[in-house]
């Protein structure tokens, strides 16, 4: 047991539809590509779930954490006028 | 950030009832408590497939067979998130494995008892299973994102199981008497320790102050034991089998059952190693493991040899 292997870590994304996002299902461990998306195939689509799937080395991810979450996200706060609701639309005005 | 503020924002999350993601600050105990609870979930879900494996080339039928193959394999599926779920937390698997083969982890003590006949496939997808379910059902809401993730997964994938065995009681029900004895045989046999899946009695239960405070734990012990109780015994009395407990009755005061004794001596015995099949167990994951290194050091060297593949 002592040099033992239980293989590279992989994330996977589920497509559940055509059209659809990818999702995050979870993680597999496999040697290559072609073992993870087997592994995925068998862990997270037994019912149906997948359309497509994506698999990528855990390694490869980088996240934010967060101690960025406010520098990251905050500034998003005070910028209303990007959403439709921040305008006035003038009386009577149809479909805008 | 030091302990204290590591402290101060985490319990802030948990106030809010928020969830706790794997790069979160988080107390070391409460990292501790999770790899534990989850890794010994994990291990429970992998070694919970020898009792029924058992059966599956004695199935009775090719349906028999498919389902519960189906089962077994949902079941390996589970203990896959669930190690996912742990090495979020900064364990890898080979360790979680070796804390299993080395019997410093645990696993749940229902499945060092063994499936003696076709009933207790019956009993083990309608009982062990309706057990586990309200176990995680209850846990959908822990405080922690990838565990609670991964218990929406699993419990999508459990009510088959139950109900897979519960159709295999109540089939025999309807069968000859000597198929009715075997059904009830098995009741008799898988009750109380399906019970004891839950855990200590609240006043006896060693962790459970901290997995509340921290919000693992909503539900207690006995409470989740008492839901298990008031669903299965009307479901028993459907198909005619009788709960081999002369104590249990109805409380009307509490709009639930009463029920006897549970034998802890026997919980501690078996848990301590000494239950019918724990070497056995042990034995047999420790076997396939290693008869399955050649596999894994093979994909290894192959990746080594042509990275791009
Ligand atoms: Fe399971
Ligand atoms: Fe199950």
């Amino acid at each position: 047991m002592a040099n033992d292997t239980q293989l590279a870590l992989w994330e996977v994304f589920i497509q559940s539809k055509s059209g659809g996002h990818h999702v995050h299902a979870g993680s597999v461990h496999a040697s290559d590509y072609k073992m993870a998306l087997q592994n995925a195939r068998d862990v997270y689509t037994r019912r149906n779930e997948g359309s497509s799937i994506w698999v990528a080395p855990s390694s490869c991810f980088s996240a934010s954490g967060p101690e960025e979450a406010e520098m990251f996200f905050d500034p998003a706060e005070d910028k209303l006028y990007r959403h439709p609701t921040f305008y006035t639309m003038p009386e009577g005005a149809k479909q805008i | 950030m030091d302990a204290t503020a590591v402290q101060a924002v985490f319990q802030d999350k948990i106030e809010q009832d928020l969830k706790i993601e794997p790069k979160d600050p988080m107390p070391d105990r409460y990292r501790a408590h999770l790899i534990r609870q989850i890794s010994q979930h994990a291990h429970s879900e992998v070694i919970g497939m020898q009792p029924e494996g058992n059966w599956i080339t004695r199935a009775p039928s090719l349906r028999a067979k498919q389902i519960l193959l189906a089962k077994i394999q949902d079941e390996g599926g589970h203990g896959l998130y669930l190690y996912s779920t742990a090495e979020t937390l900064g364990i890898s698997r080979e360790e979680m494995i070796e804390q299993l083969q080395t019997g410093k982890a645990k696993y749940s003590n229902i499945f060092n008892y063994p499936a003696l006949t076709w009933a207790d496939i019956g009993a083990i997808g309608w009982l062990v299973d309706g057990a586990a379910i309200v176990n995680q059902v209850a846990l959908q809401r822990t405080s922690y994102g990838p565990y609670a993730r991964a218990m929406f997964r699993i419990c999508k994938e459990e009510s088959f199981h139950q109900r897979q065995g519960y159709e295999i009681m109540a089939n025999m029900m309807k069968g000859t008497t000597e198929q009715r004895e075997m059904a009830q045989d098995a009741m008799n046999r898988w009750w109380w320790p399906a019970l004891m899946m839950f855990g200590p009695h609240d006043k006896d239960s060693a962790h459970s102050g901290d997995a509340f405070k921290w919000r693992i734990k909503r539900k207690t012990n006995d409470e989740l034991r008492q839901k298990f109780i008031d669903k299965t015994v009307q479901q028993a009395e459907v198909i005619g089998l009788t709960i081999p407990d002369p104590d249990l009755k109805w409380n009307e005061t509490k709009q639930g059952y009463d029920h006897g004794e549970i034998n802890w001596e026997e919980f501690k015995r078996v848990i301590n190693g000494n239950g019918p099949c724990n070497k056995q167990r042990m034995e047999h994951h420790i076997r396939y493991h290693e008869e399955g290194a050649w596999v894994r050091e093979a994909a290894a060297a192959y990746h080594e040899k042509f990275p791009t593949d």
